[in-house]
Parts: C-alpha cells; sequence; structure tokens
C-alpha cells in the first residue's frame, strides 16, 4: 500500500509562508511528478512528506494513518535524493544494505536482498566497489537500489536525474519507469523539466510560489490546461501567447497558442510576418516569426523540411480548434 | 532547515561546549573585573576593600606603563613588519617551479613546531651569547667586538627570536594563498602586455590582500600575548618588559592583584579591538 | 596550465629557495648537531660542523639527571588527553551548528572565536586561584583541562568547517534508512570526517605540546610538561650547550615529525577555515 494524503498542510521558514494550506491526494501506485519552476516549493513538499522538515500546520496520513509526527525512518517510505547522497566509505553492497542493517535485519537476509536488487538493478558486478569508482548511472541505480530494499510504501525522488547528461538522462528514465511497472508502487517524483514530468507521470502536480496551480494527466494539462502558467510551463516548445487585436477577435484577454497548432504557408493566411530564425532538425523545423504587433518572435513547429529562410515573408495559421483562451485573471475560457 | 527533533537533538549536543566555553569566559572574567576594583594583596593583608578605578589610574600613571606600551608596539609592529614581507617575498618564491619543492617547504616551516621556550633557549645561548654564541663567533672572525645581543640590543634580539618563530606561519598562510590564485589571471595580465612587477602589484598583491590582512590580526593576538619567549630570555630586563609581562609581574611576582587585574582588563580591551577586525573577515567568511 | 619553465631558470630557483630553507632551518639543525658533541665541541672556536667524535651521552645525562622521560609521559598526557576531550565535546557541538544551523549559530560560532581572544594574563590570578582552591594546582588533570577550553574553539572551528563539506543529504538519506543521531554520528559522518577530524587532532597536539603560558604558571615539579623541563635550562651552570641542546632535542623531536604531517591543514586550523 502506498496512500498519502494532505490535509492543508502548510510551511514557513519563520516569517515566510512557503506553502499556503494544500491538499493533495495520491492514491496506491501511482507516478506522481511534482513539477514547476525553481523555487516553487516542490522539493519542500516532498521533504515535509519523508518527514525530513516538520509542518508548520495540517496532517499528513499514509495508509490512513496520521504520519504528521512520525520520524522519516519510521514512515515506510524511501528517498532517493539529488545529489544520490551515497555512503562514500562504504561498498555498493554496504550502501544498498544500510538501511536493513539499521532495521536489524541478520547478514544472510540482507545479503539475499542485496543481492536480489543489484540483479534488477545490474549492479551485480558491482557490489565491492565504492560509489567513488562508479559512473553517474551506476551510483544513481545504487541509490534506486537503497531505496527498493527497503519495500517501500512509497519511493520519493528529488530531482534525481539533474546530475546525470542528456542521453544518460533519457536512458534513466527509462529504466525508472519500468521499475514503476514492475514494482508497481507509489512514486513522487520532483522535477523542474516538464519532459521529465510528462513522459513519466500518471499524475502531474503543476506548483508555483507553493501553490498548486493544476492537477492532472499529462494529456489533461496538455490540452486544457487551467491557466497561462500552466500553459507555458507544459509543453516544449513553449506556448505562444497574443494580446490586443489578435486575442479580442477571440473574446478573450490573451490566446495561447502551441508551436505545433500552426501551419504555415507562402501565399496566404490569417497572420503575416518575416522569419526570424529558423532551425532544421531534420524530423522538424522551428521557425521563430516576427509579426506585427508582437513583442516576441512566435514559434512555429512543422514537421520536415521547409523551405524557409531568414528574411523570407511568410503566413501562419493557427488551429482554431486549438486556441487556448485566457480571461483577465489568466485564467482558462472554457 | 530541519526538525525540531533535530533541533532539540542539536541545542542538547551543543550544550556541553558552550556551557563550558561560557564558564571558562565568564567566570575568571568576573573575578579579574572584582578584583581590579580592589586593594588586593595575597601576601600582605588580602583583601584590603573595595578602592573604585584607584588600580587603573594607578596602572596607566605608573613609571612602567608607557616603556611597556611602547616595548610592545615595537615588538607586535616589528614582528608583523619582518613575517609579512619576507612571508610574501619567500611564499612567491616557494611558488616557483624548483626541484625539491617539498623538502624545502619542510625546513621553512620547521621554526613554528618548536615550542617558545626551546626556540629562546637556543637563540639566547647558542647564537646570542657574547661569550660562546655563534654570532660572537661570527664577529670574533671578522675582527669584530662580540655584541651583547640581549642587553645591548634586547628589543631588536627578541624581534628577531620571535620572527624566526612566526614567519613560516605567514609564509604557509600566503603560500596556500598564492597557490589558489588562478595561472589563467596571470597570463591573460601578461597577454595584456604587464611585466613581472606590475603583474605582482596589480595581480598577485590584491589576490594576497585577505590573506595578508588575516595573517597580521592572527599574528598581533598571538604577539601581544608572548610571554615565554621574554620569560626565559631577559626576564622583562634591558626594555623587553611588554604589556603581559608587565601584568604578570604584578600579579604573580609583586603579588598585587588589584593592580595587574586592571592591568588584565587593559589587555583585554586591547585584544577585543584587535579581535573584532578579525572576526569580520572570518565571519563574512561563514555566510559564503 | 604551467608552461616549460628553462632549466636555467629553474636551477636559479632551486638554489635560491635551498639556500633561504637551510638559514631558517639552521638554529634547528645546529641544535641537533650540537646535542651529539662534548661539552667542550660545543663552544669550540671555529664553530664544529660535521667533523666531531660524535656522542650520545648527552642524551644519556638529560635523561639520568632530569628525568626526561617524567616530563615527556606529562606532555603526552596533557596534549593528549586535552586533545581527546575536546574532540569528544567539539565533534557534536560542531554536528549541531553544521547540519542543524540556527539564526544564532554564526553568532555562537563567532563568540567561541571570541574567547580564544581572550589574552591569558588578563585571567591569570582568577585562573590561579580557582587553581588553589581546586587543588588543580602542579595536576596533570588541572592542566588538561585548560588546554582543552583554551583550545576548543579552535577544535570547533576546524571540524565545523570540515562537517560543511559533507553535504547534508547523505546525512538525510542515513535518517531515511533509519539510523539513529548516534548511528548517524558513529556510522556515516565520523567515517566521512576522519580526515579532518585527523588533522584537527594533530594540529590540536601540536598547540597542546608548545603551550607556554599555563604550562609554566600552573604547574611546578609534578605535572611539569616538556616547555616547563627546557625553561629550567634557563639559569645556566657552566658549560651546558651540549646538554641542552640534547634536552631541546628531544622535546621538540615528536612534534617536529607531527608537524611536517600536518602541514597542509595546519593553514585551515590556525585561521579559523577563512584561508583554505
Amino acid at each position: 500500500m502506498g496512500q498519502i494524503t494532505l490535509k492543508q498542510i502548510t510551511k514557513s521558514f519563520g516569517d515566510v509562508q512557503v506553502i499556503p494550506p494544500l491538499d493533495l491526494q495520491i492514491n496506491d501506485g501511482e507516478f506522481v511528478v511534482f513539477v514547476g519552476p525553481s523555487g516553487c516549493g516542490k522539493s519542500t513538499l516532498l521533504r515535509l512528506i519523508a518527514g525530513l522538515e516538520d509542518t508548520t500546520s495540517g496532517e499528513i496520513d499514509i495508509d490512513g494513518r496520521d504520519a504528521t509526527e512520525v520520524p522519516p525512518a519510521k514512515r515506510g517510505l524511501a528517498m532517493v535524493f539529488q545529489s544520490y547522497a551515497l555512503y562514500p566509505h562504504m561498498s555498493v553492497r554496504k550502501n544498498i544494505a544500510f538501511p536493513l542493517r539499521m532495521a536489524g535485519l541478520d547478514k544472510n537476509a540482507q545479503n539475499a536482498k542485496v543481492e536480489a536488487a543489484a540483479k534488477v538493478l545490474n549492479l551485480t558486478d558491482y557490489l565491492d566497489r565504492r560509489p567513488g569508482q562508479l559512473s553517474g548511472g551506476q551510483r544513481q541505480r545504487v541509490a534506486i537500489g537503497r531505496a527498493i530494499v527497503r519495500e517501500p510504501a512509497a519511493f520519493l525522488f528529488d530531482e534525481p536525474l539533474s546530475n546525470l547528461d542528456a542521453a544518460l538522462r533519457v536512458n534513466m528514465r527509462l529504466e525508472i519507469s519500468e521499475l514503476h511497472q514492475t514494482l508497481k508502487t507509489t512514486m513522487i517524483y520532483v522535477t523542474h523539466d516538464q519532459v521529465e514530468a510528462m513522459t513519466m507521470a500518471d499524475k502531474i502536480v503543476v506548483l508555483q510560489a507553493g501553490i498548486i496551480e493544476q492537477v492532472g494527466t499529462p494529456l489533461e494539462l496538455y490540452h486544457t490546461p487551467r491557466n497561462k502558467f500552466v500553459a507555458g510551463f507544459i509543453g516544449s516548445p513553449k506556448m505562444n501567447f497574443l494580446h490586443g487585436s489578435y486575442s479580442s477577435s477571440h473574446g478573450a484577454e490573451s490566446i495561447g497558442v502551441r508551436p505545433e497548432h500552426i501551419s504555415v504557408s507562402k501565399t496566404e493566411g490569417i497572420w503575416k510576418g518575416v522569419v526570424g530564425v529558423s532551425e532544421h532538425l531534420g524530423s522538424d523545423t522551428f521557425l521563430y516569426v516576427d509579426i506585427e504587433g508582437v513583442n516576441t518572435p512566435i514559434t512555429v513547429r512543422s514537421t520536415g523540411e521547409v523551405g524557409f529562410r531568414h528574411g523570407d515573408e511568410i503566413f501562419l495559421t493557427p488551429d482554431p480548434e486549438k486556441i487556448h483562451r485566457f480571461d483577465n485573471q489568466g485564467l482558462r475560457i472554457s | 532547515m530541519a526538525t525540531q527533533h533535530s533541533r532539540s537533538a542539536a541545542r542538547f549536543m551543543m550544550a556541553p561546549a558552550v556551557i563550558l566555553l561560557l564558564g571558562w569566559m565568564l567566570i575568571p572574567l568576573t573575578m579579574t573585573l572584582v578584583f581590579s576594583f580592589k586593594k588586593y594583596l595575597p601576601l600582605r593583608g588580602g583583601d584590603l576593600g573595595w578602592v573604585g578605578f584607584d588600580n587603573y589610574v594607578r596602572f596607566v600613571s605608573s613609571s612602567a606603563f608607557w616603556p611597556s606600551v611602547q616595548t610592545t608596539l615595537i615588538i607586535v609592529g616589528g614582528v608583523l613588519l619582518i613575517t609579512v614581507i619576507f612571508g610574501i617575498l619567500l611564499s612567491i618564491l616557494l611558488d616557483q617551479p624548483m626541484w625539491g619543492q617539498g623538502m624545502v617547504r619542510i625546513l621553512v616551516i620547521a621554526p613554528f613546531f618548536v615550542m617558545p621556550t626551546v626556540s629562546a633557549l637556543v637563540w639566547k645561548n647558542m647564537f646570542m651569547d657574547p661569550v660562546n654564541g655563534l654570532f660572537a663567533h661570527l664577529w670574533k672572525a671578522f675582527g669584530a667586538q662580540p655584541i651583547e645581543w640581549l642587553s645591548d640590543a634586547s628589543l631588536f634580539s627578541i624581534i628577531l627570536i620571535v620572527s624566526w618563530q612566526w614567519l613560516p606561519f605567514a609564509t604557509l598562510i600566503l603560500l596556500t594563498a598564492i597557490q589558489s590564485l588562478d595561472s589563467e589571471q596571470l597570463e591573460a595580465a601578461e597577454m595584456d602586455g604587464a611585466p613581472p612587477l606590475a603583474r605582482f602589484g596589480f595581480i598577485i598583491l590584491p589576490h594576497l590582500s585577505r590573506a595578508i590582512t588575516i595573517v597580521i590580526l592572527i599574528q598581533t593576538i598571538f604577539l601581544l600575548a608572548i610571554f615565554a619567549e621574554i620569560f626565559v630570555t631577559t626576564s622583562g630586563a634591558f626594555g623587553t618588559r611588554t604589556l603581559t609581562y608587565l601584568i604578570y609581574q604584578r600579579v604573580l611576582e609583586s603579588q598585587n592583584v588589584g593592580l595587574g587585574s586592571a592591568g588584565g582588563v587593559y589587555a583585554i580591551i586591547l585584544a577585543n579591538i584587535v579581535a573584532i577586525f578579525l572576526m569580520r573577515i572570518v565571519g563574512k567568511n561563514l555566510d559564503a | 596550465m604551467a608552461r616549460a619553465v628553462t632549466t636555467r631558470r629553474k636551477t636559479i630557483n632551486t638554489i635560491a629557495a635551498w639556500a633561504i630553507g637551510l638559514l631558517i632551518f639552521f638554529p634547528i639543525l645546529w641544535t641537533i648537531l650540537t646535542s651529539f658533541k662534548t661539552e667542550a665541541q660545543a663552544i669550540n672556536d671555529p664553530p664544529l660542523f660535521f667533523f666531531f667524535d660524535w656522542t650520545l651521552e648527552n642524551y644519556a645525562i638529560v635523561q639520568e639527571r632530569s628525568d626526561y622521560m617524567r616530563y615527556l609521559w606529562n606532555s603526552v598526557i596533557i596534549a593528549g588527553g586535552s586533545t581527546l576531550l575536546g574532540i569528544v565535546i567539539g565533534v557534536p557541538a560542531a554536528w549541531s551548528m553544521a547540519f542543524v544551523p540556527s539564526k544564532r549559530t554564526k553568532d555562537i560560532l563567532m563568540w567561541m572565536l571570541s574567547t580564544k581572544m581572550l589574552p591569558a594574563v588578563g585571567v591569570l590570578y582568577p585562573i590561579y586561584l580557582l587553581f588553589i582552591k581546586l587543588g588543580l594546582l602542579d595536576t596533570r588533570f588541572g592542566l588538561t583541562i585548560v588546554l582543552m577550553l583554551i583550545n576548543l574553539p579552535i577544535i570547533i572551528w576546524m571540524l565545523y568547517t570540515y562537517f560543511k563539506e559533507i553535504p547534508g543529504e547523505i546525512l538525510e538519506a542515513a535518517r531515511m534508512d533509519g539510523a539513529t543521531l548516534k548511528e548517524e554520528i558513529l556510522y556515516i559522518l565520523t567515517p566521512m570526517a576522519i580526515p579532518g577530524i585527523a588533522s584537527t587532532v594533530l594540529l590540536n597536539i601540536i598547540l597542546a605540546w608548545n603551550e607556554a603560558f599555563w604550562t609554566l604558571n600552573l604547574t611546578a615539579a609534578k605535572a611539569a610538561p616538556l616547555t616547563a623541563f627546557i625553561a629550567s635550562y634557563s639559569s645556566p651552570e657552566g658549560l651546558f650547550y651540549a646538554k641542552l641542546s640534547a634536552a631541546s632535542t628531544m622535546a621538540i623531536a615528536p612534534i617536529l615529525i607531527l608537524g611536517w604531517f600536518s602541514q597542509k591543514q595546519l593553514v585551515r586550523g590556525l585561521t579559523f577555515g577563512a584561508v583554505k
């Protein structure tokens, strides 16, 4: 089991309230991602769940029991840290066995569990090495191994991939997703990278300044962002926002169009502009188009190769079905 | 950032150190303060009652006070000047590529590990003795009259001994600071056409300024308190009585505790003035 | 990037540095050499450098006459004891300040440092008086406590700067893994901080070994360590250079060796972490 409920929890550091009253329900077996810009309180929220920080008020329930006052080790949660937090003076084996040793398990049982975890994580050949002798990805796996052996009610990941290079990050992303498929344990994952959130999550929690902006599946957030912040944060490249005459014709304060929902033409279309920069990736072409009355260039994503160059005149047509409308509060108009 | 539990644990684990140091500071300090307002002669009647600021006035107006301040300033200033200037030169030299760098470094820092009583005795007898000292032999070899170092040039001799002890400290710290200088900065300056002297003045010296300040402040605190070197060599004679030594004599030799305590309070104030500057610098480092 | 240096320049550097190094080291070298001479050779004019009859008799005489071993033992007990005690008190305090910092942590650290700057002579009589009252005068225990107290700020500061370099996440991981506070410090922090603790111990032994204010003023015959033993040679009776040298060599040798091991950490300790 791994059901976690946050009821009206708040957190203040001194006089600064970093998390205003917040409610959240995390169901058993779910892969939940907390995503938001740095300083949005997502790591603090994770640390509150872990018990590494006290809540200022409110209640944290784990599997129906009030765990607000329970020390971290007794909550049945395992955590994978951003820096991996491996014990540098212990071998991989001892690292993974440490929580079992603290729980007072006997040596044989410890070994059996460590071997099993090592097998799952492809670490069998490295068990007697020190963390310093491992690559970034291997260290990451040791940290996960240390979490797995405890058979926790839920795994907590604090930006676990941010110290890896881009290629490795994609690999580890897949491995963690696979692990979730295998174990079917609740996982709470913190990241500032919306790509990680979109690819891994069953449920995304978008945070800003300690406030939950929206909770939903990746596609819900993509298709029906609740406000401009979520709309701009989810999706890559970012959504284009237009104001003034561009939006008033749609009866909104501002409108948003994703780069992939704009078609281009040399001869006709709704918006006329000039190509600033074009980036050719082979599979896609990104065009940055300056149109009249809009300060930031409009990003357009076209599939395949399109024959536009710097300075070319271009016509853009947004897909009318995919235009997001926002009111003067930045909230979605449905 | 932590939980209530770990914060109370932290307070508990800090308590012994804090309580001990608090006691170590407050109890003697209070006693010194109390004594300083009393006529207190342990061997001649003991506690003879309150005398207000009498001791403070008497300590300052005694004929030994101003000479001792002067002596203190000359010794501290002289040692600082010698150790900082030679420390900078020596650290730059030691930073150059050479054979046996590690060995030379060991030779240079060795005096720092010699206990003060040993270095004072060795210098006093084996180098500065007017009959059998090495300097006397050297002077005679050139046909000169050997110098009575510790009586005729007493201050200079003490400055020499103390500088020998503290030069390694200055050198070691300045060398560490020089080694943290990014060599690309020097190369950039060289590309910009700066000759060696300009590179020293515009790049190396500014880079060292913090380390030099620290050397000066820390040494000042220790130098204000030098005791064994004077105790062993001249016992305060021949114009080598520093403020520290004067207080020591008042308290333990002439057993005038009230007067000595008033002097002690002056010394504490003096040390605190220096300490404030040092703590500012160290404190800035804490925020980083 | 380091550049290639001409051999000529390197040679000049080497000669200059070695000349100055030997000049600075010379008083120590001379003391060691003299300790192997007879008293007559010790004051020979011209001075004898290497070509004399090497003898060990000074060492034997010093030990016999002054009971060198007793002073050495006092030094070992006092320096070692004060360091050990300081570490036992300092590690938990430094842990608290490094990993559970509060708004007052900085003030506490600065205050601890300020106690180190109290001039000893200012509190000499009170301590002297307290020692008499408590029967601690001329005891190894009393001196151990005093030296522990004067060096405790340095111990805490050094440990603090070393602990600061250990990522707090590792200790949090241990906490998540079910380690108690004691286990966290014993199994995780201490092994990781061993190099830092070792250099703290080393520097502190050196400082305590060479301390020459309290050791001279609070001891007499019984608890006197080597600093006082050497000071007793300051009133000379006839020819004694060789014996003085032998005694000096014995007093500084142990610490000279320790000091050379700890030279790198010395800087950090003596500057309270301000220069690394």
